[in-house]
């Protein structure tokens, strides 16, 4: 690829989300609305979220329950550091948690997610080692686990009230208005997008270098890979940290979004969400895996007119897709021209083909 | 320590109950490898079916017909048990052939019935919800169902046996579980508040101290009578066999699919039965999510043990119920507090698995080439 247009696509979607962002958030606020707002930095979360499991579930084949985990421990670390630090760290914040502006959130930002990414990745190590002898179902077990281990102990930690829900912090204080420090609100739409091209790029890349063969090589077939000189457990190990190093700033730009943060949003249930997003989307495919995390998390939305049905809607569309799609809506190939010309062949076919003729 | 046993009875009982739970986990992965993530939620239907059958036992029967109540009574208790098991068995069944036997083979009726009754019973409830009249709501219930069974045929000619991957029979099993739950919480079904078993009279009126060893004792009752079923009958045999290795037991004539559909019945009855057993004696209360967690422990004392493995379940769901029993007792007192009860379980399985990576009775197999 010529040097101009990486460096132009890279230019374009900066300038995009710039344009978002002022459009949302600038002095004339066009387009603000809170309520597709929220959806929308939930679809660009959920992106992260899907597309870093991804590297785990569909890259190497492993497979992890317990992403979750390493969700909470960016969001809690992240949220500890900026509120416990504010006085020293970041004072130019405001203590109320008010919305922040593009250019003076960006370094308390960066500083928070790479916390919370880099303490994410440590416990992704942690629970990474296990992975050299467990396969399958017993390593699945083992990193939800893990992650309701994780959820137990945070939520008996008190510094970040972490059994009713972090709002910030009571400060001895004179001045009644600055006697409770707010986690600060950092996280915007642009942020939120950033990252997730971000991951998206990272993604991409891995999956076509050498790297990433050698990922692949892992999930087909362990025993072939390490035979040709692969080092599997040094990649299955990579990929449980990379993987977990993206989740906690995804955690980390939740907690600065959230006014509070309670240990409710991090149940085992959330993990198999971002599962069913990869399965969904196609094992391996990240764009496959992005469009399935943008329509699950719009799809509840879009099914709010028909209350209390949404919720057994969902479970009915997940089992009849794997009934008649069980390769996920866009399957393991990324979704490009040739897929999609593929695909009018195969829907073409459908009505012609007989069935004998398999 | 003064009352370490009255602790460790409680353990017992709370391990048997995650034991009776487990079997049915282990029973599905030891034929089909699959993770049946919807059989907590067998277990809390179990408690409904229970609640259903001590009404129709206790309140119904007697104003019909004219005999005594027998609820309260120990023959009331027994029959409320077995009707539980004998309808979570049937819900096994037909999740079996509805949501995971099309991933198998080309069966299209039973998915088409049953998939299809709940899709047109969601689009009905959904028209009725947008003030439909009652027969065009009905009409539009039955064109969904005749349009999923028409899907489902189409689909379900084109599958190539055998060729459904294990990530999309867990998503399955996983759509399933919430399924059942999120069902069980529409305001027609069972509504999300909380229920009890009739409480006073208790369905068996028996002194509080007997009732604590009554769990244990019926599950150990019931844990007798599925290892004779396994070892010593012809479809234990069966099952055996088929967990062993599938294709040679087809080969060999055995109705592998039969055999898959036995198994899940058969545990579905237990967690039915460990239904009843927890809510109808310790008249605790219950909601539509509550086998999720319960769930989750049973299939970790079942992976503890080494899943697949029948004995191993039950040594794994007593090691979990006494470990959290006896956390939760003495715990604070070495400065771990109660809370830690849920992560004990975690806790265990993953300092077992480090070392023991097949669970404590599963057998580890080096990968051959």
């Amino acid at each position: 690829m010529p040097l101009w247009k990486r460096f132009g696509g890279i230019a374009l979607v900066f300038g995009l989300l710039l344009l978002l962002d002022h459009l949302l958030y600038g002095p004339s606020r066009v387009a603000h609305d809170q309520y597709k707002e929220d959806v929308l930095i939930r679809c660009g979360l959920a992106i992260i979220l899907a597309v870093s499991l991804n590297i785990v579930n569909g890259f190497t084949g492993q497979f992890s329950l317990g992403h979750i985990g390493f969700y909470m421990v960016g969001a809690y670390v992240g949220a500890a550091l900026s509120t416990y630090g504010h006085t020293h760290l970041f004072p130019q914040l405001p203590t109320d948690g008010s919305p922040v502006g593009l250019w003076t959130s960006a370094l308390p930002i960066l500083a928070v997610s790479l916390a919370g990414g880099l303490a994410a990745a440590a416990i992704g190590f942690l629970v990474g080692l296990p992975s050299l002898r467990l396969r399958g179902d017993y390593l699945a077990i083992i990193t939800l686990g893990f992650a309701q281990i994780i959820l137990v102990i945070v939520r008996n930690i008190k510094a970040v009230d972490g059994a009713t829900s972090f709002t910030g912090l009571p400060v001895a204080s004179q001045d009644q208005a600055l006697a409770h420090v707010a986690t600060p609100h950092l996280t915007s739409l642009f942020w939120v997008f950033l990252v997730a091209a971000l991951v998206i790029w990272v993604a991409y890349s891995l999956r076509f270098s050498v790297h990433g063969l050698a990922f692949l090589a892992v999930r087909e077939d362990e025993i072939a890979a390490e035979a040709m000189g692969i080092n599997t457990t040094r990649y299955k190990v990579l990929a449980f940290v990379l993987s977990a190093f993206f989740t906690g700033i995804a955690g980390a730009l939740f907690a600065h979004y959230q006014s509070s943060l309670s240990n409710e949003s991090f149940r085992f249930e959330r993990s198999i969400d971002v599962v069913v997003m990869v399965v969904l989307g196609g094992l391996g495919s990240i764009s496959g895996v992005t469009i399935a995390a943008v329509l699950l998390t719009i799809l509840p939305e879009a099914l709010r007119p028909i209350a209390q049905y949404r919720l057994v809607v969902y479970p009915l569309l997940l089992v009849i897709l794997m009934l008649t799609r069980p390769q996920g809506i866009f399957g393991r190939e990324e979704v490009s021209r040739a897929w999609l010309r593929g695909q009018l062949t195969s829907i073409a076919g459908w009505f012609s083909r007989r069935p004998d003729r398999v | 320590m003064h009352d370490l046993p009255q602790q460790i009875l409680i353990g017992l009982q709370l391990g048997s109950i995650y034991a009776l739970i487990a079997l049915g986990y282990t029973m599905v992965y030891g034929v089909l490898k699959l993770i049946n993530f919807a059989h907590g939620d067998v277990y809390m239907v179990g408690a409904y079916a229970g609640i259903g059958a001590a009404w129709l036992l206790g309140t119904w029967l007697p104003s019909v017909v004219h005999l005594p109540p027998l609820i309260p009574s120990p023959l009331g208790a027994v029959l409320v048990l077995l009707a539980s098991m004998v309808i979570c068995g049937l819900l096994g069944l037909i999740i079996e052939q509805a949501a995971y036997r099309p991933l198998r083979t080309r069966a299209w009726i039973a998915p088409a019935l049953f998939l299809g009754a709940a899709v047109g019973y969601v689009a009905y409830g959904i028209a009725t919800n947008a003030n439909r009249t009652p027969v065009s709501a009905i009409i539009i219930g039955i064109v969904a169902w005749a349009g999923l069974a028409a899907l489902l045929y189409t689909t379900q000619r084109r599958r190539s046996p055998g060729s459904g991957s294990r990530l999309t029979a867990l998503i399955t099993a996983i759509g399933v579980s919430l399924f059942l739950e999120n069902f069980g919480v529409l305001p027609q079904i069972f509504s999300s508040d909380p229920r009890f078993f009739p409480n006073d009279p208790p369905i068996a009126r028996l002194a509080p101290n007997v009732e604590t060893g009554l769990i244990f004792t019926v599950s150990l009752v019931l844990m007798i009578a599925l290892t004779y079923i396994v070892t010593r009958t012809r479809i234990g045999k069966a099952i055996r066999a088929v967990s062993f290795d599938s294709d040679a037991a087809a080969l060999m004539g055995i109705n592998t699919d039969r055999v898959i559909a036995f198994t899940f019945a058969l545990g579905a009855a237990l967690a039915g039965a460990a239904g009843v057993l927890v809510f109808g004696l310790q008249h605790t209360k219950f909601d539509p999510y509550v086998g999720i967690l319960y769930g989750l422990k049973a299939f970790v004392a079942a992976v503890l043990g080494g899943i697949g493995n029948i004995p191993g379940a039950v040594l794994g769901g007593l090691i979990m119920g006494l470990a959290e029993t006896l956390v939760v007792a003495y715990g604070p007192n070495i400065g771990i507090d109660s809370t830690y009860r849920d992560a004990v379980a975690f806790f265990l399985l993953i300092l077992i698995l480090l070392f023991r990576p097949a669970g404590l009775l599963g057998k580890f197999a080096p990968e051959k080439v």
